[in-house]
């Protein structure tokens, strides 16, 4: 019906409205862009123990970040289902040679994505292990992607600088020597 | 010039009002993070591995609109809908060390997964249903680092 709505974005509006988000937390609530505390605010709801750093009142702190979220998981099915785009993602193919992905459709590549992969073990070690340590290192960081790479870079913040510098790095090695290791041929 | 009065305390009606304009904002953010291929696993893998600038182009014109955007609330001393001053908090620098060794162990399983913490519920509302056990494994980590903080370096 309107098939320009199915279409992927370019850098310039996806960039802006990204920016724009940040501002509108802070301007509705005085909120921080940030997604990585809600796995700590998770974990504080449903298993915090005996923790000292899940001890703390996460609806207080919390709640308006999990709403949020869940926002975002909505979002996610409306971009990714609903306006699906039918187009493979536009990069050249010989970009991800090296990782040996044939199928450029959807999101994700499905060679990779799938439930049969956690039988294997190099899918364990992608999914799980990746998992763990993004759960894990956000959380010694204060932050990922959103909160140090666009909140606290655009607040100049010298830590958020580190941050960023430091999980770029960390992630083209992973990406260059890790993961070639972990890719079904 | 008398000081500004204090914020009234937020009632329960504007609580809830709120909270409908956070979920508003979060469909948008997913909405742009599906539909801008922030959640492409293809388009990480390729700034990654400097095979494009696309993600680059990204994070640099959401920072030419937030950076200039926050300058200007905090100058202005703005107060947010809910009357409260617009306030940033600095992140503690410290040593920095928790910001590198934090972020290194972050960089290694976002390059593994091709997934940050954003995209990935992104992804769950996208039907990519695997991406249930990165969030619990996800969860995991983050617990193990709450027992471990004690004996971390910060």
């Amino acid at each position: 019906m309107f098939p320009f709505l199915l279409k992927s974005w370019p850098w310039y509006v996806t960039g802006p409205l990204v920016g724009l988000v940040a501002i509108g937390l802070l301007v509705v609530g005085n909120k921080p862009f940030g997604i990585s505390a809600n796995l700590r605010h998770m974990c504080a709801a449903s298993f915090p123990g005996r923790v000292a750093f899940f001890q703390y009142d996460w609806r207080r702190a919390g709640l308006w970040n999990l709403v949020f979220i869940a926002g975002v998981v909505a979002g996610g099915f409306v971009g990714g289902v609903l306006l699906r785009s039918p187009d493979p993602v536009a990069i050249t193919p010989q970009a991800l040679a090296a990782l040996g992905i044939r199928d450029f459709s959807g999101l994700v590549p499905r060679e990779l994505f799938n439930w049969r992969a956690l039988l294997s073990v190099r899918g364990v070690v992608m999914m799980a292990g990746g998992g763990f340590l993004v759960g894990f290192g956000t959380s010694w960081a204060g932050g990922c992607t959103s909160g140090h790479g666009i909140s606290g870079l655009a607040d100049l913040q010298p830590a958020s600088l580190i941050a960023v510098i430091s999980f770029f790095a960390a992630g083209a090695a992973a990406s260059f020597f890790l993961l070639p290791l972990l890719v079904p041929r | 010039m008398s000081a500004p009065p204090a914020a009234a305390p937020v009632t329960a009606p504007q609580r809830e009002r709120l909270l409908g304009a956070y979920c508003c904002i979060g469909i948008l953010f997913g909405v742009v993070l599906t539909k801008g291929e922030l959640a492409s696993w293809f388009r990480i893998q390729e700034a990654l591995r400097f095979k494009g600038p696309y993600l680059y182009e990204v994070f640099a014109s959401a920072l030419v609109v937030a950076a200039p955007g926050f300058a200007l609330l905090k100058r202005r001393r703005a107060r947010s809908l809910a009357g409260e001053p617009i306030a940033i908090a600095p992140k503690v620098l410290g040593s920095g060390i928790r910001y590198v060794l934090g972020s290194l162990s972050f960089g290694l399983g976002w390059g593994l997964i091709g997934v940050c913490p954003g995209p990935l519920f992104a992804l769950l509302g996208a039907g990519v249903s695997v991406m249930a056990v990165v969030c619990v494994a996800a969860l995991a980590g983050t617990w193990v680092y709450g027992w471990l903080r004690p004996s971390l370096p910060h």
